[in-house]
């Protein structure tokens, strides 16, 4: 049984993402597991943070500062970023 | 042996000479240098939308530098090559600025040449810049292409991007 326990997470967000939600960053207070989860509660806020985190939506995460191509265990202090694809070069 | 490997993030312009020299001092094991300069252009390929007149790089401190890292790391583990230098602009460009530059040395040249284009492959797909246009009709970010991943996955890394 996993035990519920509230998290303190950074999340942030870039480009055209941020521009969307309005917010480059918050301090979330979560329950969530992992990443994933985390996507569902913010979602769940629903408006442009449903339409901007949506699943099939082209949006990169990020944890801890690496990329994540698989959902992935969330722990207090992480920080969680969301952004469009890159186009840096 | 010597095998500098560094990144820089930085608003101010680069001296691309400098940088190589730089790379390569002090160290006659080096036979090659081969480098990458990418640059803003005025027009977007097949856009009529018009000429753009200024991009804004944007990115994630912290995540751009300890992401060309670990591509460098991966650079020195596939190509028999000695040292690597990345510096990547930020801020306000305009047209004709020095955007990104890759510099790899080597004893040989094909290595250096592989390792250069590699992690140009790399960094456009998987590197936390964005980029923003101005043009006549107001400013938009660019979008990721599709190309620039099939770019990667000839490396064997099929990492999603656009």
């Amino acid at each position: 049984m996993t035990e519920h326990t509230s998290k303190a997470v950074t999340v942030r967000y870039f480009a055209a993402v941020r521009e969307a939600l309005g917010t480059a960053s918050e301090q979330v207070q979560t329950g969530a597991d992992t990443v994933e989860g985390l996507r569902d509660e913010l979602r769940a806020r629903g408006g442009t943070w449903a339409e901007q985190l949506a699943p099939d939506k082209a949006v990169r995460v990020a944890l801890n500062q690496t990329m994540l191509r698989d959902d992935r265990p969330l722990a207090d202090a992480d920080e969680v970023a969301f952004f469009p694809p890159v186009t840096g070069g | 042996m010597k095998k500098p490997a560094s990144v820089c993030i930085q608003h101010a312009d680069f001296d691309v000479a400098a940088e190589m020299a730089a790379l390569r001092a002090g160290n006659a094991r080096v036979g090659a240098v081969c480098s990458f300069v990418g640059t803003v252009r005025d027009r977007h390929a097949g856009d009529a939308q018009g000429q753009v007149s200024a991009v804004e790089l944007e990115h994630y401190p912290g995540m751009t530098e300890k992401a060309i890292a670990a591509m460098m790391a991966e650079a020195q583990q596939r190509f028999d090559i000695l040292g690597i230098r990345v510096v990547h602009r930020v801020g306000l460009l305009r047209p004709l600025d020095q955007i990104v530059l890759v510099a790899v040395t080597s004893m040989h040249r094909h290595q250096a040449f592989q390792a250069c284009e590699f992690l140009m492959d790399y960094l456009k797909t998987q590197a936390p810049f964005w980029k923003k246009e101005t043009t006549p009709a107001g400013t938009r970010w660019v979008d990721a292409r599709v190309s620039d991943d099939a770019a990667l996955a000839r490396w064997g890394l099929d990492l999603k991007n656009a």
